[in-house]
Order: structure tokens, then sequence, then C-alpha cells
């Protein structure tokens, strides 16, 4: 029995559109046009437990409400959902009780609070025992380098500091699994890196199960085995981030510096992309010519100063994937 | 940890909270204060002139105003969450937090923020109480103390309902409809003269719709020992508080279809 199991999760809203205003609130109170929004139109997926599992998609694919669902927030229109043998949304509180969620763009904490005030309040929601707490805080407080920050409100910490401290906030009451939602948005490049350590180390060495949501192609790329990719609401992809890259990018890149003017070259399969005095950057499909091949074939008649083939940014491989399956921002 | 120690701890989070902003806290205070203090001003200048208002004196009417606002301070003190609940948590997504936590969401709604600053509010009403108790005979005996706590906690329970109801509508309307506060300031207004001054369908609005009458007018009458001059019967007067309970009672099963249609919508 895996720890997620989602099937055929649909969920469609109905959107008032309403005048601004109270007169518009009023008046939208009475009479009513609706829009509907299918957030999402069929997702299966599942996921085991101590698995790294990476949601990717444009805006509006569907990633939050996916989130939402699993985290019992909302009700799905139809499908099936269960997240450690409960259905969420039907067991709402016993459900939350094992699951932690961070959210990028909210705060768990007390504004006003200092953190550590805030992280008392949690576990006594959370139920957790004072020895458990004390040991369990002091473990996240070291691993997330939190110390000196603990007395300070929570309206004064950085954002990179904010969100060290929503880590250790969400996971206080040691969660089975953890749902994030963006968890980098907005963050300088070590801050990134830290959360991104912190999430590998917590997955590896705690076994947390991890499911993340994310624009940021680098959190991908350095810790998710196992991708989704949704479109307006479906599944597009469920596979390593090595096997998208390849279902989507046949191409490669092939870089030449040569020695003198860089020469016409005539290819079969091989395309010139840029040219300058003395370089070539050259597009190539490694299934009908292997990259030493065509190196031997250039290397062979021309003097190289340097040379390299270039995968294709992550970044890349997802939109073209969009492209190829028409479903860039809804 | 149960709900109860769990609702302590929330108050003694809101309270280190005003207490890092001392000085505004103690501004608030002394402006609730002073702010009703100069309402009572206004209503003993319009029984100066006429001397009695269809029968009723200053007095006894001056216990009619200072029950009631010490039961709308507390109320107000108590249920911030709700009160706010359409600027602060729906249309801000923060209602999602309230939902990832094992916890009922009533409980830590009216844990949000518990407001000091109504303190100067109560102690204004109280202040008048004890002058109505100087200018009319009442006896307070235990069971003229009792009906006045038993009274003033129907009376909190009603304001609450009246604020569920308002949270309520922001499921729907996303903003804190302020059109309620014709209900709960308004309210305050309404209960804090004797019924038999109103206009007949208004004396039904107010024991029957929005029962304030049920919570002020008749269990005052009790203190009073006066009986009512609209003809209900003297045994009714104190257990008409009820009333005010069974109107949270209903605005709990609103707001659970307000929950339902959250849980769909997402808001």
């Amino acid at each position: 029995m895996p720890q997620v199991l989602v099937e055929a999760l649909a969920k469609s809203y109905r959107v008032a559109e309403r005048a601004p205003g109270v007169a518009g609130a009023l008046s939208g109170l009475l009479r009513r046009r609706w829009r509907e929004v299918r957030a999402l139109v069929d997702l299966s997926f599942s996921l085991e437990a101590g698995e790294l599992l990476a949601f990717v998609g444009p805006n509006g694919a569907g990633k939050s409400t996916t989130v939402k669902i699993l985290s019992g927030i909302l009700r799905p229109s139809s499908g099936r959902i269960e997240v450690g043998g409960l259905v969420p949304y039907e067991d709402r509180l016993r459900h939350v009780a094992r699951v932690g969620v961070v959210f990028g763009q909210r705060s768990q904490l007390w504004w006003d609070l200092p953190v550590l005030d805030g992280f008392d309040l949690l576990a006594d929601i959370y139920r957790v025992t004072p020895d458990r707490y004390r040991r369990r805080r002091d473990e996240l407080v070291a691993l997330l380098r939190l110390e000196p920050l603990l007395a300070q409100p929570v309206r004064q910490l950085s954002l990179g500091q904010r969100m060290r401290a929503e880590f250790a906030a969400a996971l206080l009451h040691d969660p089975e699994i953890l749902f994030l939602d963006e968890p980098t948005i907005g963050l300088d490049a070590p801050s990134k890196l830290a959360v991104r350590d912190f999430v590998k180390r917590l997955n590896r060495e705690q076994n947390v199960t991890v499911l993340l949501t994310t624009h940021d192609m680098h959190d991908v790329e350095a810790l998710a085995e196992r991708v989704i990719v949704i479109g307006q609401g479906r599944l597009l992809a469920d596979s390593s981030l090595d096997r998208l890259r390849s279902s989507v990018f046949a191409e490669r890149r092939l870089w030449v510096d040569f020695a003198e003017e860089a020469p016409a070259l005539d290819i079969q399969g091989v395309e010139v992309r840029t040219r300058t005095a003395r370089s070539l950057e050259l597009a190539f499909d490694p299934a009908k010519i292997p990259a030493p091949k065509l190196i031997a074939a250039i290397t062979a008649e021309h003097a190289v100063d340097d040379i390299h083939v270039e995968e294709p940014a992550i970044e890349e491989v997802i939109a073209r994937f969009y492209d190829l399956h028409d479903s860039g921002e809804a | 940890m149960n709900a109860l120690r769990l609702y302590g701890r929330y108050v003694g989070a809101s309270l280190r909270v005003q207490a890092q902003y001392p000085a505004a806290t103690l501004l608030l205070t002394t402006g609730h204060l002073a702010a009703t203090a100069i309402e009572i001003l206004g209503v003993f200048a319009l029984f100066h002139r006429f001397g009695q208002v269809k029968g009723w004196s200053f007095g006894e009417v001056a216990l009619f105003y200072g029950l009631i606002n010490i039961t709308f301070s507390i109320a107000d003190m108590l249920t911030r969450g709700f009160d706010v609940f359409g600027t602060d948590f729906v249309r801000t997504g923060a209602f999602d937090r309230v939902l990832l936590r094992p916890r009922s969401a009533t409980l830590q709604l009216i844990g949000y923020d518990i407001r000091l600053s109504r303190v100067g509010r109560i102690l204004q009403g109280l202040v008048v109480v004890v002058l109505a108790t100087n200018l009319v005979p009442i006896h307070w005996n235990p069971a003229a103390v009792a009906i006045a706590v038993w009274a003033v906690a129907g009376g909190v329970a009603l304001f609450a309902g009246i604020l569920v109801l308002q949270a309520t509508i922001s499921f729907w309307t996303i903003e804190s409809l302020e059109a309620v506060n014709v209900l709960t300031y308004g309210g305050v207004q309404a209960a804090q003269y004797p019924l038999n001054i109103y206009a007949d369908w208004f004396r039904r609005v107010l024991t029957f719709g929005v029962p304030l009458a049920c919570v002020a007018y008749y269990p005052v009458l009790a203190i009073l020992k006066r009986p009512d001059p609209l003809g209900a019967p003297d045994w009714i007067l104190p257990l008409t508080p009820l009333a005010g309970f069974a109107f949270l009672a209903l605005s709990f099963l609103a707001w659970r279809a307000g929950m339902a249609r959250y849980a769909s919508t997402g808001s």
C-alpha cells in the first residue's frame, strides 16, 4: 500500500464574477454570474514512503490545488485520495496531525511573537509531549541553525531566516510526510541551497516522504529523483529527470572552438546554430549521429582548440515539454 | 493538552503581543473608557431634561446601559477572530493555516486575538452599574447577582452568535461585511433602553429575531423586581437569556455550512 494514493482526481470550482466594492459584494450575494474553472481534470499517481517527488507545472496547472487537497483543506470534485490510509478531507483533524506543510508564500508562525514562543504554542496545538518536543526542537534548531533567532519576533526575520523557522515549525510534531509548496520562492542563493540541503537530509536521514511543488528547476535538479509534470489539470509525465530530458530533447548541442577560421561544415544530421569567427555551436541528434562519432569527424579534418557537449538546461526541458503538449500557462 | 488549556496558552500569547506595544494598548483602553463615558453623559442629559421616559428613571436605564455594555465588551474582546474573519482569514488565505492544524477552527479563531483594550469599556459598564445601584433601590442579593451574570453570559453568546454569522457570510463575500455592525453596535444602542419605548414590530424583532431583549430587558426587569409593562409573566423573565445560547447554536449550524463551502471552493 503506497503512502499517498491519488486516483482520477478532479477538482472544478465555480468562481463568482462580481463587481468590486460593498455594493458589488451585496449584489453578488443575490445574483451571481459563475465561471467554471477546472483546476484538476484527471490526476493519478502514488507515492511510497521515503520518496522525494517534485511537482512541476506552469501557473494554473493545478499544483497548489493538488497540495491543498492532499493536505485536507480542499475536497475534490471526484476521484479517490488516501494519505497514510486516511482520506484527508474526511478525517482532517487526524490527517493534519500526521503531515507537515510549508507554504513558501504564507507563514505558519505568529508575526509578533518570538520564534521560540511560536514553537511552544505549536507543540501545544499538536499535543507534542514536553519531552519529545524538547528533543525534537533542539534537533531542528541545530540542523537549521536557529539558535540566534529564537528570541526574535518573526516580523524581524529576513525571508531566508523565516523559511528556516517555518521548516522547523512544520516538523516539530514529527510528521511522516511533508508537503512543500514553492519553498524556495523569493529566497537568495545561499538560503535556497540551505533549504535544498535540509530537505535532502530530512528525506535521506529521517526517511520523511517529501512532495514538493516548485518553479525553480534547480530545486528539481538538486532534489528529486522523480518528477511529475502537470499541465491544465492533467498528468503529462511521471518519470526520472534523465528520462524526461531524453524524451523531449532528441537534440544535443556541441560547442567547437577552432584553431583557425571556423569552416563551413556539412555533416548529415548536424545543423549550425550560431557561428563566430572561430567557433561554432552545432545541434545534433545523438540517435542519428552519436557524439563521439561527430567529434571524430570534426577533429579528423580541422584543428580544434576546445570542444564540449552541452546538456539542455532543465528549464529548457520543461519549456519544451509544455510546447510538445501544448499546455503552457492556462 | 485539552482545549481549555490550549485556549489559556492562546490568551497568554495574545497578551504577550499586546505587552510589546504597551503605549498603544493603554491608549486604546483609555479611549474605549472615555468614548463610552461620554455616551452615558448624553443619556443623563436626556433624563435631566425630561425626568422620566415612559415611566423609566435614569437609574433604571443606567442599569440596562451598564449591563449591555459589559456584555458587548466581553463578546467583542473574545471573538476578534470571527469579527475580522473575512478580511484577515478568508481574503488573505490565512484560514488555510487554521485548517492545517489538528484543532477546531472555532478554538483557533477565539484564541486569535484577545483584545485587552476592551477592558476599558467593561470597567465603564461596571461603573455605570454601581451608579445605577445608588440611584434606584437594587438589592444585590445572590439571586439578583446570579441573574445578572446569567444575562451577561446569554448576551455574550448572542453577540458571539452575531459575529459568527458575520464570519459565515464572509465565506461567500470574502470580506467582513460591515453591514452586520447594525446588529452589534446598533444592537447595543437599542438594548440599552427598555423595550416598551419601541414600536411593536421592533419589540418583536428584539425578542424573537435577534433576541437582545432576552439578554437585557427581561432579565433586568427580574433584577429590578418590576413586572413587565408589556405583560410577560414574571416566571419567564429569568429564563429569557437562554435565547442567546439558542442563537449562538443556530449561528454555528450556519458556520458549518460555510466551512463545507470553503472546503469545496477554497475561498
